[in-house]
């Protein structure tokens, strides 16, 4: 890699998407984007105790097992990837 | 619109407990995080748990925990919060306040995904500390000591792993080897890319341990292996010689015992016999303890249930784990066990409590073992149990907490001089109506009748240095009656004091003698037994009296004083006479102080509206001093000294000062400084307390002197966490009262009041409410007042339980199957808890039992709140659940008041929202409204999750439909509506032709009805998307709002459009049917915004004490309550906005999170000022308050005044 890559603008969003993670690209495909919004959703739930329990009063359940649910939804919280199309 | 917005109640609700020595000595405390409040309590010898501090951070806590330097007596605290920062904590006993010792940036601020906060873990040697977030960032600081033994922290050093989610991290106790880390880990990478679906199948959690080099400064990933797929907690195993470290790992149904180099140690969960077979039982909160010969485990399941834990082990060799039934208390989110006995259960909804150990599960009991655990093919054997009544905890205290408030009104049902704010709280089996009322609760001990009607009532020592009072002196109109205070309290007639004259002061005088003053002289009895008795001379009678231990002044009726004083023999001379110019309307001296022969004023208020202070030096004796004139005049006096405090465990930093506090007979408390050399007064405040003129007596609280003032109703002054606090007395009105200390009671008072005299000591200190609680069946939804019968009605739902006949007969059953067993051992250990006893298997404390998740019970109940009467319960038949009501009176009048109930059949959230119907229940009330009996039913097409009158008709929103109904003899009748909202209509309200539409995800909607075309159109809404959780109608054009992450708004119709729609002939309607960006086509604006913190569920506008302002009070998930003031004035706007900025400046929050940032979190705080950080105020210290007096052109003093005054408007 010569210095002068350093500062354009392609490494500078590598160097963003590998910091913040949810960084978007100009192929990001709309699952992609679907699944991040959706796990920053669940951190968000996970992270105010407020909300975690207004959901946990809704569904009645203990708060402790709200967390986990919504932690465990993380994994694939919109289902499966679609096929990839081969171009 | 400026609004001032204060916390009336802090949160109520616990997110996590630690517990530790934070103050260095032997006591134990606990920390508490309660959303944006940490706390600190301790339970006192008693076992009540006392709060010592309370500090508003402004932000949200999320993790908590505590760790000790190797050889030091203290706890620190580390906090993990949305601040992007981590901040430990110290706590200073002596200025009772929590230091921040560090504070180290690592990210950005927020609840985000990848910053984090989220976990804390610390080496149990305290060498290390781990801050994790959800998804791959996790940062160790490395903790060590400096020369001066000051803590220090590192850098941060990285064991971030990309694309891993965690769930759980804890240290890992190996002695003074390298700290290591352990986490639960999934990594979702591949599961990402594989549309097949194998990959997620595969996908495994991993156990991994990062170890801390502390030579090379590096942390490393050092083992990591497979571990059950329901992993979710980690909870520390000790070792380093005390066990055989290692973790135990809790997931759904088992917990494991995991070390490196170790087999798995496996057994199962037991589970509660009536629990659906599709349920797994999940730990959600634990706690370790350790002695020096032993440890163990509990753990705490989803349903309540604790479990023992113990790990049979040789040296570093686990060989068997066994998980024994314990106790069921309510589903805590932290438990503490203290070293002194006790168990603190902070409860995820309702109270929290404390338990004493009386045992720690030794006798045999249900058990589940890594020995006898079966594998068969369809899984692991499970082992069942069934709960039982409390066997090795006993419930000594419990905390009120009001989370999950889910509504509340406020209204003056009982017709008291406050209205009463009505909630809604908790959930399942221990929901419960909750009536607040300002001011402290007091506990009864004794209430006994007298032969007459007293009118004064005093509490004498014997001697100075008694702990305990020997008399109560009750004088009547005629006599005076002494009571001895023994073991019990009994009439005497050797006491010395003239009983056949009234008494208008008896006190201890020198040292070891009582006085009595009667109208016609002084009798001072002698330790002895000799009596001296001073006449009054001529006909003339004594007044009014006022004395301290060494002097006594009288006046005389026509306006003369005479001052004595004790001398060196304890003899009473009389030392000075003066002629006033007119009657005297109450007299007062100030204690002497410290070290002094004696006090230099004296205060004395007249006829004339005037109070003067004068001197009782013997070189200027009865000068007048200083002169006050007041607005009506003075009925009695108080000198209230606050001795000097540097901070300590109840106080804040102030010097020595004099009050002098006047009841003014037009019911107004009025309290000046006194200047302890000049006797001048300055800095003079004013409150009205009631209708009549107060009566002010000095009484102990906490061992610091505190007034009672007694005027309507009681109150009481005291100075609490540094704050002078005026707060009311929940209790009658009283005539007289005196402090009172007896052997049962420490710091009481009794008072009379009609014939009685009442003993009663006062609770809680520092709390601004008091509630009375009544309980409730299932997770209350929402109440409506039914104002002229003053009766209550509320709607009770809960998903996923039995109903109460389904309970009743499986109840009937275990107890069947059960008692077959306990008859072999019939002598069951008692545990002493009345409730429990009354109700072997109370609901409250051991939950419903689960039922599938489509299962729905509900039930409408009247409620008539004075005598917390049930009148009238209806449980809903058929798998529904009611949403929604409203009081409804139809325009033909036929039925009266109707009550309109929306409810649903067979709702389902998961995987989509779905129900098989919805109906409107229309009842009616009858026999005065306690009974209701059912008119009809209404199938509609969806949720009807808001229901309003209007008109004369019934408005309803239906999922995304707005509907008018009008009353049908069989059903309800449509007769208009609109289908163009844009997802699920959640709240109605109506003013006038308008009608005021909250959607679920939308903001508000302003529609209108044309009577003339039977139209509903929207004319305006708004430009936000805001998830409305609760609403509430302001005026003509505003309305304010709070949505789901804890903004509240006001919005408001432009005064333009509102006027235009209101002259257009046709109401906007031409307008409305072009509309605008596929909305109506005029905006509402943003007038007020404001991040609470904390999802608001109720708004209501109110006025909490007479000629206070009104305000809009909301009340919060976590259970706390807050209000917010309009500004009257401009300049008040002005003073506040600035001390605001200065505060925010000088005194940032403490746990990092930028104040500004996180009031504008969601949206930027527009014309709110945070009257919660101004009232920080005090707490800083006095050169940084002169610092920020001065920028205001103001004295520290004068800031206070005008943020008592402005509090004093709200409540």
């Amino acid at each position: 890699m010569q210095a002068s890559d350093r500062f354009n603008i392609n490494s500078q969003l590598e160097h963003l998407q590998a910091k913040y993670v949810g960084t978007g690209h100009a192929d990001l495909t709309r699952f992609e984007w679907a699944v991040n919004t959706h796990r920053d959703s669940y951190a968000s739930y996970v992270g105010h105790y407020p909300i975690l329990s207004y959901f946990a009063l809704a569904e009645n359940e203990s708060i402790g097992r709200e967390r986990y649910n919504f932690m465990q939804k993380m994994l694939l919280p919109c289902g499966l990837p679609p096929e990839r199309e081969d171009e | 619109m400026y609004l001032y917005s204060l916390t009336l109640q802090k949160a109520t609700g616990i997110i996590c407990a630690i517990n530790g020595n934070f103050s260095g000595g032997k006591s134990q405390e606990i920390v508490v995080a309660r959303g944006k409040v940490l706390d600190l309590l301790r339970p006192d010898e008693n076992g009540k748990l006392q709060s010592l501090l309370s500090v508003e951070i402004f932000g949200a806590i999320r993790s908590l925990a505590q760790f000790r330097l190797t050889g030091a007596q203290k706890d620190y605290i580390v906090v993990g919060s949305d601040s992007g920062r981590i901040v430990i904590l110290e706590y200073n006993k002596e200025k009772n306040t929590f230091e921040k010792i560090h504070q180290e940036t690592f990210g950005k601020s927020g609840c985000r995904r990848i910053v984090p906060g989220q976990y804390l873990a610390v080496d149990p040697k305290g060498r290390a500390v781990m801050i994790g977030a959800c998804e791959k960032q996790k940062l160790v600081y490395v903790l060590n000591r400096d020369t001066s033994a000051r803590l220090t922290i590192s850098s941060p050093l990285e064991a971030h792993k990309s694309h891993t989610i965690v769930y759980s991290i804890c240290g890992v106790d190996c002695g003074f080897d390298n700290p290591i880390f352990a986490a639960i880990e999934l990594d979702y990478s591949e599961a990402d890319q594989d549309p097949t679906g194998q990959a997620a199948n595969e996908a495994q959690k991993l156990l991994t341990f990062y170890e801390l080099d502390l030579g090379l400064n590096h942390v490393s990933r050092k083992w990591s292996e497979q571990v059950d797929n329901g992993a979710n907690l980690l909870v520390t195993v000790p070792g380093g010689g005390d066990g055989p470290s290692g973790v135990l790992v809790c997931a759904e149904n088992f917990v494991i015992y995991k070390n490196q180099g170790h087999p798995d140690v496996r057994a199962v969960i037991p589970r509660r016999e009536d629990l659906p077979a599709e349920r797994g039982v999940l730990i959600v909160s634990a706690a370790m303890h350790k002695q020096k010969t032993m440890f163990f485990f509990l753990l705490q399941t989803e349903y309540g249930d604790i479990f023992r834990v113990t790990l049979d082990h040789d040296n570093d060799r686990v060989k068997e784990l066994k998980i024994k039934y314990f106790d069921t208390i309510p589903v805590t989110s932290s438990l503490c066990v203290l070293k002194s006995g006790f168990l603190f259960a902070a409860s995820e909804f309702g109270n929290h409590a404390l338990y004493q150990f009386q045992a720690i599960g030794d006798d045999p009991d249900v058990e589940a073992s890594s020995a006898t655990l079966m594998e068969t093919e369809e899984g692991f054997q499970p082992v069942f149990f069934q709960p039982r009544k409390l066997k090795n905890l006993v419930r000594i205290d419990q905390v009120e907490s009001l989370m999950s408030m889910m509504d509340m009104k406020v209204s003056n049902l009982f017709e008291e001089e406050t209205p009463q704010i009505f909630t809604l709280c908790g959930r399942g089996p221990r929901s419960s109506l909750r009536i607040l009322r300002p001011g402290l609760a007091i506990s009864e001990m004794a209430v006994s009748q007298l032969p007459g009607v007293p009118s004064a009532v005093w509490t004498v020592k014997k001697n100075v240095n008694d702990e305990f009072d020997a008399y109560i002196v009750v004088s009547f109109a005629n006599a005076t009656l002494v009571l001895s205070i023994g073991e019990t309290v009994e009439e005497v007639s050797d006491s010395g004091f003239l009983d056949t004259t009234p008494s208008l002061s008896v006190s201890l005088i020198g040292d070891d003698s009582l006085m009595q003053v009667h109208p016609s002289g002084i009798r001072h009895i002698r330790e002895d037994g000799r009596i001296n008795e001073w006449r009054t001379p001529g006909k003339r009678t004594i007044v009014k009296v006022g004395s301290n231990r060494l002097q006594v002044v009288i006046a005389l009726s026509g306006g003369e004083l005479i001052y004595f004083e004790v001398d060196m023999t304890g003899q009473l001379m009389e030392v000075e006479k003066h002629e006033m110019s007119g009657d005297v309307a109450c007299l007062d001296i100030a204690p002497v102080p410290e070290g002094r022969q004696r006090s230099r004023f004296l205060a004395v208020g007249s006829y004339d509206n005037t109070i003067r202070i004068l001197s009782l030096d013997p070189d200027d004796c009865m000068q007048i001093l200083s002169l006050q004139s007041v607005s009506s005049p003075p009925e009695s006096l108080l000198f209230l000294e606050v001795q000097a405090s540097i901070g300590g465990e109840d106080g804040a930093d102030h010097p020595a000062s004099l009050f002098l506090n006047a009841g003014l007979q037009n019911g107004v408390l009025f309290r000046t400084v006194v200047d302890m050399v000049t006797g001048q007064l300055s800095d003079a405040r004013s409150r009205f307390l009631g209708l009549r003129a107060p009566k002010l007596f000095s009484i102990a609280v906490r061992g610091r002197r505190a007034m009672l003032c007694l005027s309507s109703r009681p109150w009481l002054g005291y100075i609490h966490q540094g704050h002078f606090l005026l707060t009311p007395l929940s209790y009658e009105t009283l005539e007289f009262a005196a402090s009172f200390s007896s052997d049962q009671c420490a710091e009481g008072v009794v008072a009379v009041a009609g014939d009685a005299l009442r003993v009663f000591t006062i609770e809680r200190l520092g709390e601004s409410f008091n509630e009375t609680a009544i309980p409730l069946r299932y997770t209350p939804r929402k109440f409506v007042l039914h104002p002229k019968r003053k009766l209550l009605v509320t709607i009770e739902s809960d998903q996923g339980a039995f109903t109460a006949e389904e309970r009743e007969a499986a109840k009937k059953e275990s107890f069947e199957a059960a008692g077959m067993g306990e008859n072999g051992n019939a002598n069951q250990i008692e545990n002493g808890d009345d409730e429990d006893n009354s109700d072997p298997l109370s609901d409250e404390q051991y939950g419903y039992p689960k039922a599938e998740s489509g299962k729905w019970v509900s039930c409408i109940r009247v409620l008539d709140p004075r005598t917390a009467q049930t009148t009238c319960l209806l449980e809903l038949q058929d798998n529904e659940a009611a949403f929604s009501m409203c009081t409804v009176n139809f325009h033909d009048k036929e039925y009266g008041t109707l009550l309109a109930v929306g409810t649903a059949k067979g709702l389902q959230f998961w995987p989509k929202r779905s129900f098989e119907a919805g109906f409107i229940h229309i009842y009616r009330f009858k026999e005065d409204g306690k009974v209701l009996e059912l008119l009809h039913k209404t199938q509609v097409e969806g949720v009807p999750l808001a229901l309003c009158q209007f008109q004369g008709r019934l408005l309803a929103g239906i999922g995304p439909i707005l509907r008018l109904y009008d009353l049908g003899k069989r059903r309800l009748l449509r007769k208009c509506e609109n289908k163009l909202f844009p997802n699920s209509i959640t709240s109605i309200h109506t003013y006038r032709d308008r009608i005021f539409v909250g959607d679920m995800q939308e903001s508000f909607h302003y529609c209108k009805y044309r009577r003339d075309e039977n139209q509903l159109y929207i004319f305006a809404d708004d430009t936000v998307p805001r998830w409305l959780t609760a609403a509430h109608h302001i005026d003509f054009d505003t309305m304010a709002g709070t949505d789901k992450f804890g903004n509240v708004f006001f919005v408001r119709l432009p005064q333009d459009v509102s006027d235009e729609i209101e002259e257009d002939p046709t109401g906007g309607k031409i307008k409305w049917e072009q509309g605008k960006l596929n909305g109506a086509p005029n905006k509402v604006e943003e007038i007020v915004q404001f991040h609470v913190g904390d999802v608001v569920s109720c708004l209501y506008k109110a006025t909490l004490i007479p000629g206070g302002g009104e305000c809009i009070l909301y009340g919060t998930v976590m259970g706390s309550l807050g209000a917010f003031l309009p500004f009257a004035s401009r300049d008040d706007v002005d003073f506040f906005s600035h001390l605001e900025m200065h505060m925010r400046q000088e005194h940032p929050p403490l746990c990092g999170r930028d104040h500004m940032a996180y009031r504008s979190s969601y949206f930027p705080v527009k014309d709110v000022i945070d009257g919660d950080l101004c009232e920080q105020f005090p707490t800083l210290p006095m050169d940084m308050q002169r610092k920020i007096a001065d920028e205001l052109d103001r004295t520290p003093g004068e800031i206070l005044k005008k943020l008592e005054e402005i509090r004093n408007k709200i409540i």
